[in-house]
C-alpha cells in the first residue's frame, strides 16, 4: 500500500508521518513537493501538519492553491482516502473538502499535550480498526484548533455522523476541562459527507511507539490499512 | 573628514581605540569603515573583555571534534555522527521587544546549527526574570515565552527543555539563553569559510533593511532610560523564511559545491564576510549595491550594518553556481552573488563599483583590542558571605517551609510555559519536559541524547567560582541522571559591566571555576556565548554563567527519568547531606536571606557518582534518578513523586550536624552537591550499593516508596506528612495562580 | 489605485481575541468601551486607474484569498 505524504513550504510534520508509515506501519510512502502535479500512484494521503507558507494569513490559506491541491481535490473525488492531520486539516477546510473553519485556540495560546479523544464513527478510513466509543490518547499541538461550524452546518454534520473524534476524558465523557481548544461540540475531527476524507487535529504520527510515551496513534493509522484492504 | 568625538562615542569606540585604528590603516577611516569597526570591535564581537579568561577553557578531548571558534561545537556520538551544539543570549533585545527578542534567539541560535550542516533537532533555554508577581514581569514572561514558542513550533524544532528562575536581581535585566542541538554525519560538518580566489559570494535570505543596526552594539551597553529610544533596532523574525533557508541550505550541503557557509547573525554582513576570509585565509570583495534590499536609499553602512534575519552569506564553488542557485530557487529563495573570494586578506565593500571601504581582515579579527581588565573582589563579598547558624531560627513547620518552597516560581512546574512549546514534533522526544534533562533518540540508530541547561546566579553572586563550578556539575550530574554518559558542554556567560573591577572579578573567577569543573568531569567547552553589560541604570544581575551539556546514551532503551516508577521500591541516596544552607532556596524564601557560600564541591566525589549512575543505567540496576538541588532532599523526593500517579514515599533521613533549632530544616532543604535519589528493586539493592562502594561513592538506603503520602523522618521523628497529591496540586499549579492574574 | 480590506470575524463568530482586549481595557479603567473585534487590514495597490474595476479585484481577492467566508466577512474601501 502507498501513501503519498504532501510537503508544503514550511511543513514540519511530514517527515514524522512518513517515517511512522515505513517505520512502524511498515507501508510504502512517498514525499511529495506541493508544486508537483502528480501522486505517484498513491493510495492513501496525507496532508501533514506545521505551518505551510507560514500559515501567515490564516492557517492553511495559500496551501490550497499548491499545485498539488488539483490533484488531491481529485483522487478525492474519486472516492480515494485524504487524512489532514493538524496544519493538513486547517488546509482541507479552506480547500471546502472539509465543512467549517478554525479559530483561535480559546486560551489564545498554543496548546502541546497528550489529550483524549473519542471515537464517534469507525465509519471513516481513520477509524475503521478502531470502536466506536474507544478513548486514544494522542497527542496536539496546535495554536489554531478552535474548530467552528455555524448552527446550521453544524447541525447537519451531527445528523450525518460526520464527527469521528471529539475531545473527552480519559473515562470518555465530555468535560468543558478536557477540550482544549473551545472546538464547538469539542469536536477533535470531522468527514466529508462521503467519508472519505477526515481532517484531525490530533498527531497519531506522535503516538505510534512506545519509547514515544504511546501507541494509541497507530489505531488510526492501522485503520488507515486495514479500511484500503477491505475496501 | 575628521571625526567627531561624538561620532565615536555613537559606535562605542573609546579614544584610544581609535588611534589604535588609525594606526593599523596609516590613515583616518571613513565613517562605513567606522560602522565596520565599532560592530567588529564590540564586546559582543570580539569577546575583547572576555578572550583572555575564555583562552584558560579545556576544549579538546578525543571526543571533540569541533571546538569554538566556529558557529557551532561538535562532538563525536558514534555511528559516524556528529552532535553539533552551542548557546547564546539574546538578552537585551528580549528586554526592549520580550516576543520578537526572544524569537530572533531562537532564529539565531538554530541558524548556528544547520549552518555547520547539521540538522536541528532540539531545543532548550535558560531564563531569568524578577519575581514572578513583580509588575512589569508578566509582560515579559508572557512574551519571552510566546516568542521561543513562536519561532520553534514554526520552525519544527522541539523545545524539550529547559529551567526558568525568578528573581528580583533579574528584573530590569532580564535572561534569554537559547540552546539548539543537530545531527550530522561527522565527516559532513561545514564550516564558516571562504578560500578560493574567484570563487562566487552568494547572498541568500530575506531581504536586508534597516532593522537591527548596532545591534551588536546595542549588546554592549547598559541600559539606561533612553534605551527605549533604541526600539527600532529589534529585529523582527520570520521562521518560515528560516524554514526555507534551513531545507534548501541542508540540500545543497549534500552537493559538494560548497566551499563554506556562515549566517548573518550580529554583525551582519560585517562579521560573515571579515570571519569568512579571516578562517580561510583569503579576503572578500563585495557590492552593497547587489545585496536584496527590502527599502529603498539604504547606505552602504546601513547595509553592512543591518541585522536583518534570516539571511546567510556562502561560498560556491566555480562552476557549480548553477547547481546552487538551483537549488534555492526550488524553495523560492533566490541566491544572489554580491562578489568574489580574493588573496588579499582584505573586506573590500564597494558600492556600484566605487570602493567604499577597504580592511584588513587581521584588523578586524586578530588585532581587535584584547584587554586584560582591573579585577577586584566586590565589596559586598565579607558581608554576603557570612551566616550565623546560630542566629536563624528553624521554621519550626518544615511541612509548610516544603510548601513554601514547592510553590517557589523557581521550583514549581513550568508546565504553564513548555505546554506552549511543541516539544514533540520529529517524533524523537523521549523525555517531556519537566522530567529531568531533554533527551532526544537518534533515528536509524539504537542512541540517545540526553542534555541539559544549569545556572544557580544566587550562588555565583556568594562565590563566583564555586557556583560556576558547581552549575558545571548540575548540568552533568542531570545528564548522568537520565543514563547518559556526559560528553562536552557549551556556555553562556551572563555578566554586568566588565568595566567594573568587581564584575570582571566575578567574570574571571567564574570562568576559572568551569575550568576547573569541565576538567575534572571531562566535558570540554565547544563554545558558547558570553553577554556583558547585563545592567539596568547601573545595577548588575547576579553574576549567571548558564552551562549547556550533552551526554550519550549508547541504548536509548536505558533511558532514566526523575519519576518513581512503581510502589515497594526501595530509594537510596547517593552522595553525602551537610549543612549547606548558604545561598539556598530556603534560606532565600523562607528567610528572605541571600547569604553564605554556596555548598562544597569535591569534583572526584562529583565525577565518581555520575560514572555511578551511567554504569547502573547501563545495567538497568535502578529504576528512576533525581539530583538535589534547588529546596534540597524534600524537594527531590517531592519531585520523584510527581507525575507518577500519586505513588508516595516513606524516608529516614539522619540529621547532618546544624545547630538544633535548624537541624531539621537544614536536613531537608539544604542543598549539599553530588547527591542524587534513586529508586530500586528490593532485590537489586546490594548490587547497587555494591557498585557505588567500588566507586567510592557514599550510598545509604533511606526508605521506600508506596502508599499516597510523602512522609520524611529526621533523626527517626516523622517531619513531613503531607498526600502526595496535595503537594502535587501545590507544585504544579503554583505558576498558573499567578498568570492567570489578570494583567493591570 | 489603492484599494483597502478589511476583515474581521462575523459577529455570530466568537472572538477570543476581542474579548481579551476588552477584559484588558476594563481592568486598565475603560468601563465605556463595550466591545471590541479584532481584524486584519490588507492595503493593495492595483494597477488601474478605474475605480469600479479597482473594487471588483479587492473583492475577489478577499473572496478568494483574504477572508474565509465561514468565519469571516470584509469590507472594500477605494482610496
Amino acid at each position: 500500500m502507498k501513501f503519498a505524504v504532501i510537503v508544503f513550504p514550511g511543513s514540519n510534520c511530514d517527515h514524522d508521518a512518513h517515517y511512522a508509515v515505513t517505520q512502524v506501519l511498515g507501508q510504502q510512502s512517498a514525499l511529495i513537493w506541493h508544486k508537483d502535479t502528480d501522486l505517484q500512484g498513491a493510495d492513501v494521503v496525507i496532508l501533514p501538519g506545521g505551518f505551510a507558507h507560514g500559515d501567515y494569513l490564516r492557517t492553511g490559506a495559500m496551501a490550497r492553491f499548491s499545485p498539488i491541491m488539483r490533484e488531491v481535490q481529485a483522487f478525492a473525488e474519486r472516492g480515494g482516502p485524504v487524512i489532514g492531520i493538524c496544519n493538513g486539516f486547517q488546509i482541507l477546510l479552506e480547500a471546502g473538502l472539509l465543512p467549517g473553519a478554525m479559530l483561535r485556540n480559546r486560551g489564545l495560546k498554543y496548546r502541546c499535550e497528550h489529550v483524549h479523544v473519542r471515537v464517534e464513527t469507525t465509519d471513516t478510513p481513520a477509524t475503521a480498526g478502531a470502536y466506536k466509543g474507544q478513548v486514544l490518547t494522542i497527542p496536539i499541538g496546535h495554536g489554531e484548533g478552535n474548530y467552528y461550524a455555524p448552527p446550521d452546518l453544524l447541525k447537519r454534520i451531527e445528523d450525518n455522523q460526520q464527527v469521528v473524534l471529539r475531545y473527552t476524558t480519559a473515562d470518555g465523557r465530555l468535560d468543558d476541562d478536557a477540550n482544549p481548544n473551545g472546538s464547538v461540540n469539542a469536536i477533535a475531527s470531522v468527514c466529508n459527507d462521503r467519508r472519505n476524507v477526515v481532517g484531525m487535529m490530533p498527531h497519531p504520527e506522535r503516538a505510534c511507539e512506545p519509547a514515544l510515551g504511546g501507541t494509541d496513534g497507530l489505531v488510526i493509522l492501522q485503520s488507515i490499512v486495514k479500511a484500503l484492504t477491505t475496501a | 573628514m575628521s571625526i567627531d568625538p561624538q561620532v565615536l562615542e555613537r559606535h562605542g569606540l573609546k579614544p584610544d581605540e581609535y588611534e589604535r585604528i588609525v594606526a593599523f590603516m596609516g590613515r583616518e577611516p571613513n565613517l562605513t569603515e567606522i560602522g565596520i569597526f565599532s560592530v567588529m570591535w564590540s564586546e559582543h564581537c570580539s569577546y575583547k573583555s572576555s578572550r583572555v579568561h575564555l583562552r584558560t577553557l579545556p576544549t579538546e578531548g578525543p571526543q571533540v571534534l569541533q571546538g569554538p571558534g566556529e558557529n557551532a561545537g561538535a562532538v563525536d556520538i558514534g555511528e559516524g555522527l556528529a552532535a553539533v551544539f552551542k548557546i547564546e543570549s539574546h538578552n537585551h533585545p528580549s528586554f526592549i521587544e520580550p516576543y520578537q527578542g526572544a524569537a530572533t534567539g531562537v532564529g539565531g541560535i538554530i541558524r548556528d546549527i544547520f549552518t555547520m550542516g547539521a540538522r536541528p533537532i532540539a531545543l532548550m533555554n535558560s531564563l531569568r526574570f524578577g519575581a514572578l508577581d513583580a509588575p512589569g514581569t508578566r509582560r515579559l514572561v508572557d512574551g519571552v515565552v510566546a516568542g521561543i514558542a513562536g519561532y520553534g513550533n514554526s520552525i519544527g524544532i522541539p523545545t524539550i527543555a529547559g529551567e526558568i528562575v525568578f528573581d528580583p536581581m533579574y528584573a530590569g535585566n532580564p535572561l534569554v539563553n537559547v540552546f539548539c542541538l543537530g545531527i550530522s554525519k561527522a565527516s559532513d560538518i561545514i564550516k564558516g569559510v571562504a578560500s578560493g580566489v574567484g570563487n562566487g559570494v552568494y547572498y541568500v535570505g530575506a531581504k536586508t533593511g534597516r532593522d537591527g543596526i548596532h545591534g551588536a552594539t546595542m549588546a554592549s551597553a547598559e541600559f539606561d532610560e533612553k534605551s527605549a529610544e533604541k526600539r527600532p533596532a529589534v529585529q523582527v523574525g520570520d521562521p518560515f523564511m528560516e524554514k526555507l533557508l534551513l531545507e534548501a541550505c541542508l540540500e545543497v550541503m549534500k552537493t559538494d559545491a560548497l566551499i563554506g557557509i556562515q549566517d548573518m547573525g550580529a554583525a551582519g554582513l560585517t562579521c560573515s564576510t571579515t570571519e569568512m576570509g579571516s578562517r580561510g585565509g583569503a579576503g572578500i570583495e563585495i557590492d552593497t549595491a547587489l545585496v536584496p534590499q527590502r527599502e529603498t536609499g539604504m547606505t552602504p553602512y546601513e547595509i553592512m550594518l543591518s541585522e536583518s534575519q534570516e539571511r546567510m552569506l556562502l561560498v560556491s564553488k566555480q562552476g557549480r553556481e548553477a547547481e546552487v542557485e538551483a537549488i534555492f530557487e526550488k524553495w523560492d529563495l533566490h541566491a544572489v552573488r554580491i562578489g568574489h573570494v580574493t588573496d588579499d586578506g582584505m573586506l573590500r565593500v564597494k558600492h556600484q563599483g566605487q570602493v567604499v571601504a577597504e580592511i584588513p581582515n587581521r584588523a578586524l579579527t586578530d588585532e581587535a583590542p584584547v584587554y586584560r581588565r582591573p579585577m577586584e573582589s566586590p565589596a559586598y563579598l565579607p558581608e554576603a558571605q557570612t551566616l550565623d547558624l546560630e542566629t536563624i531560627v528553624g521554621s519550626g513547620s518544615p511541612e509548610k517551609a516544603l510548601a513554601t518552597l514547592l510553590s517557589s516560581p523557581t521550583i514549581a512546574s513550568k508546565h504553564w510555559a513548555y505546554r506552549q512549546y511543541d516539544h514533540m514534533v520529529q517524533t524523537n522526544t523521549m523525555n517531556l519536559p519537566g522530567l529531568g534533562a531533554g533527551v532526544v533518540r537518534i533515528k536509524g540508530t539504537d542512541r540517545a541524547l540526553a542534555m541539559s541547561v544549569d545556572g544557580n546566579g544566587r550562588h555565583c553572586y556568594l562565590d563566583p567560582k564555586r557556583g560556576a563550578a558547581l552549575a558545571v556539575a548540575e548540568a552533568a550530574r542531570n545528564v548522568a541522571c537520565a543514563g547518559a554518559k556526559p560528553l562536552a558542554a557549551t556556555n553562556c556567560l551572563n555578566f554586568g559591566n566588565p568595566e567594573r573591577p568587581a564584575i570582571m572579578w566575578q567574570f574571571g573567577q567564574a570562568v576559572a571555576g568551569i575550568g576547573e569543573a569541565c576538567r575534572a568531569l571531562d566535558v570540554p567547552i565547544t563554545g558558547g556565548n558570553v553577554s556583558l553589560y547585563n545592567e539596568t541604570d547601573g545595577k548588575a544581575i547576579y553574576p549567571t554563567p548558564i552551562i549547556g551539556v550533552v551526554g550519550l546514551l549508547e541504548h536509548a532503551d536505558r533511558l532514566l527519568t526523575r519519576r518513581f516508577q512503581r510502589s515497594g521500591d526501595v530509594v537510596v541516596l547517593l552522595g553525602d547531606s551537610h549543612c549547606e544552607v548558604g545561598g539556598s532556596e530556603y534560606l532565600a524564601r523562607v528567610h528572605g536571606l541571600v547569604r553564605g557560600v554556596p555548598p562544597s564541591l569535591d569534583l572526584k566525589a562529583e565525577r565518581a557518582l555520575q560514572d555511578l549512575l551511567v554504569k547502573l543505567a547501563e545495567a538497568r540496576l535502578i529504576r528512576s534518578a533525581h539530583d538535589c538541588s534547588d529546596g534540597g532532599i524534600a524537594v527531590t523526593l517531592a519531585e520523584c513523586c510527581f507525575g507518577s500517579q500519586g505513588i508516595g514515599v516513606e524516608v529516614s533521613l539522619m540529621a547532618v550536624d546544624a545547630p538544633s533549632s535548624l537541624q531539621v530544616d537544614a536536613t531537608l532543604f539544604a542543598e549539599s552537591a553530588s547527591r542524587v535519589v534513586v529508586s530500586v528493586d528490593g532485590s537489586l539493592v546490594t548490587e547497587v550499593l555494591q557498585s557505588a562502594a567500588a566507586l567510592g561513592v557514599p550510598a545509604r538506603v533511606i526508605g521506600e516508596t508506596g502508599g499516597n503520602r510523602i512522609r520524611l523522618a529526621v533523626a527517626g521523628q516523622i517531619v513531613v506528612d503531607v498526600a502526595t497529591a496535595d503537594a502535587e496540586r501545590i507544585w504544579s499549579q503554583a505558576i498558573e495562580q499567578v498568570v492567570a492574574q489578570k494583567v493591570a | 489605485m489603492r484599494a483597502r480590506v478589511f476583515v474581521t470575524l462575523k459577529p455570530s463568530v466568537f472572538d477570543p481575541q476581542g474579548r481579551t482586549i476588552v477584559e484588558a481595557l476594563h481592568t486598565m479603567g475603560y468601563g465605556d468601551v463595550g466591545d471590541v473585534r479584532q481584524g486584519k487590514y490588507f492595503e493593495l495597490e492595483i494597477e488601474t486607474t478605474d475605480s469600479a474595476k479597482a473594487k471588483a479585484m479587492a473583492a475577489e481577492v478577499a473572496d478568494k484569498l483574504l477572508a474565509n467566508p465561514v468565519i469571516e466577512s470584509y469590507r472594500v474601501e477605494i482610496v
